[in-house]
């Protein structure tokens, strides 16, 4: 019987073979925290006494409240800054990005197993890797071991087929996904993505796919390394890096859905469950008072292309307020290069440094009392945006650069780009 | 294992890590005890100041889901649960919760009411409402997961085995 991808990394990973719903021990490649849950991970290391096993592939993110809005975080951040040096872990400090945009850029290979003290973890799965969140007690552990347990997760294979409708993005694909199978479809599962239009796919449109798999509960979001994953990889000057990786025929999955993405249209996720998916003309003419583009779900470059492309030369509504966050230094360089900060500034957004603040609603862009924003990111729970009593909805970067134009919901095939 | 006992808490399904420990405390991180008096707060804004040592979180679908945040089950089990009860419950949060020992058992919490008085058998798997004089079994936790929780947690097995003996 052949491997899914899932069986076919870990197996590697745990130099055994590594079948669905077994429970093994793996070598970690990749180790991740954020100023969220770092400083509690460091604070067990320590208590472990353990020096890094692998210090060079060990990454403290510095990027849910960078820069720091509040003395205490401030304290937390010194904490790590002085952890890296004794330790000789790596860090990524407030002027480098987003933690999970950061290791597809600099640190994840195809067949990797990576383990990160975030949710979002998964977002690697795009490369090829096995990525998964864990909290700081676990990635401790793989701190000082280099190593972690898993139950190899059953897999969902998903077939994508046909292309995308202009307007339509890979954001409304994971929204409507989501919404199918439910918050809860996917739990201590992983997403196996195929079909011929994931084979068409970028990266960017991957990662997105990946990035969200967890909101419908799932373990990973994996895809096969091909030649877009080495083109993506020499982009980001890491072509050495690349290996392939695809599973096996005969894999075993637990469930086979078919997608056709000529039936898809733009998506939102209404306040405030992620499976809470609408068309997005179901919500036309919903007024929001702020308009976020950004997190490691949507800030990418091709992400703020999108947004360019629709509200250049045109103006935000005065009635909304619109703030653009790129996902990683590398990408803010990008579009001062091309010219799309400058773009989005003359059409009335504000520009954030790279992080998480706004998504998370640590800093920045903090909601008042029933107010509502529409948003690019990953996650619209109740208080996601730093107020209980507003709500949020998620669309694609063009439904939102569309929206930031009408003050309103507004489908992005009607404004055009 | 000992025997749990006090008063169910009753919340509803997709009770995410977001409710209870909310984004715009996450300054309070590195200060358990301060976070403590959050806990739950977007769920119910009462919670901390109502519960009890002893009592337990009764949930519904999919409790616990979204962020890796080990602060969530850290600061149930601070506010002083003896254990999270709900229909399902998400990943992470379930590992972490495990991790630093704070028991999640998975059964059928619609049968139980807010304020009844529970008790549960971790060992036979079983909670008795004793509001209700009914009984309902929950599913056995997965062995791995025994293993640390009779450890007292990730770290407490980890320094008790010199490593993983997991599996």
């Amino acid at each position: 019987m052949g491997l899914t991808l899932a069986e076919k990394i870990l197996s590697a990973a745990a130099r055994q073979d590594a079948r669905s719903n077994e429970i093994v021990i793996v070598d970690v490649d990749v180790i991740a925290v954020q100023d969220g849950t770092g400083p509690l991970a460091i604070e067990k290391a320590k208590e472990l006494g353990g020096k890094l096993a692998k210090p060079a592939k060990t990454i403290l993110f510095i990027d849910h409240a960078a820069p720091s809005p509040r003395a205490e975080l401030s304290n937390a951040h010194k904490g790590m800054r002085a952890y890296a040096k004794t330790s000789g872990a790596v860090l990524s400090d407030v002027n480098q990005g987003i933690i999970h945009q950061r290791l597809i850029e600099s640190f994840v290979s195809p067949m990797d197993v990576v383990v990160g003290a975030d949710s979002h973890t998964c977002m690697s799965g795009a490369l090829g890797a096995f990525a998964t969140g864990m909290g700081s007690t676990d990635i401790a552990i793989a701190m000082v071991s280099g190593k972690t347990w898993l139950r190899v997760p059953e897999s969902y294979r998903i077939n994508i087929h046909g292309q995308f409708k202009p307007g339509v993005y890979a954001k409304d694909l994971i929204i409507y996904l989501i919404g199918m199978i439910g918050a809860d479809g996917a739990t201590y599962k992983a997403l196996e993505f195929g079909g011929e239009a994931v084979s068409n796919m970028g990266l960017p449109e991957r990662l997105t796919l990946a990035n969200m798999s967890v909101e419908a509960g799932a373990k990973a979001g994996l895809f096969a390394s091909d030649e877009k994953t080495r083109k993506f990889l020499e982009s980001v000057g890491r072509a050495d890096d690349w290996c392939e990786v695809k599973p096996d025929e005969d894999g075993t999955y637990e469930k086979v859905y078919e997608i056709d993405l000529g039936t898809l249209g733009p998506m939102l996720a209404a306040p405030h469950t992620v499976d809470n998916s609408l068309k997005v003309e179901e919500a036309g003419g919903t007024k929001v008072d702020q308009v976020f583009i950004g997190s490691c779900t949507n800030g990418r470059i091709e992400d703020l292309r999108i947004a360019a492309g629709i509200l250049k030369g045109r103006k935000v509504s005065n009635d909304t307020r619109l703030i653009v966050t790129p996902a990683s230094r590398k990408v803010y360089m990008q579009a001062s290069k091309e010219g799309l900060l400058s773009d989005l500034v003359e059409a009335g957004a504000t520009i954030t440094a790279p992080g998480c603040g706004v998504c998370v609603g640590v800093h920045g862009g903090v909601l008042g009392d029933n107010e509502i924003c529409l948003a690019t990111s990953n996650r619209n729970f109740k208080g996601r945006m730093g107020n209980p009593n507003a709500s949020v909805y998620l669309a694609s970067p063009a439904t939102a650069a569309a929206s930031a134009l009408t003050g309103q919901i507004s489908d992005p095939r009607e404004i055009g780009a | 294992m000992e025997k749990l006992a006090g008063k169910a808490w009753k919340f509803g399904d997709n009770i995410s890590t977001d409710h209870i420990a909310p984004g715009r405390f996450f300054h309070l991180r590195t200060n358990l005890p301060e976070l403590a008096k959050h806990v739950l707060e977007d769920a119910d804004t009462e919670f901390a100041s109502k519960v009890s040592a002893g009592d337990f979180v009764v949930g519904g679908r999919n409790f616990g889901l979204g962020s890796s945040r080990e602060h969530a089950p850290q600061i149930i089990k601070l506010a002083g649960v003896g254990a999270v009860l709900a229909k399902s419950v998400a990943r992470i949060f379930f590992r972490n919760a495990i991790n630093v020992g704070l028991p999640v058992l998975v059964c059928d919490t619609d049968k139980i009411d807010e304020g009844d008085q529970l008790e549960v058998d971790l060992e036979n798997g079983m909670v008795f409402d004793r509001s209700k004089d009914i009984e309902l079994e929950f599913a056995p936790l997965p062995p791995a997961m025994v293993t640390i929780l009779a450890d007292g947690g990730l770290v407490e097995h980890f320094k008790k085995h010199g490593g993983l003996a997991i599996g």
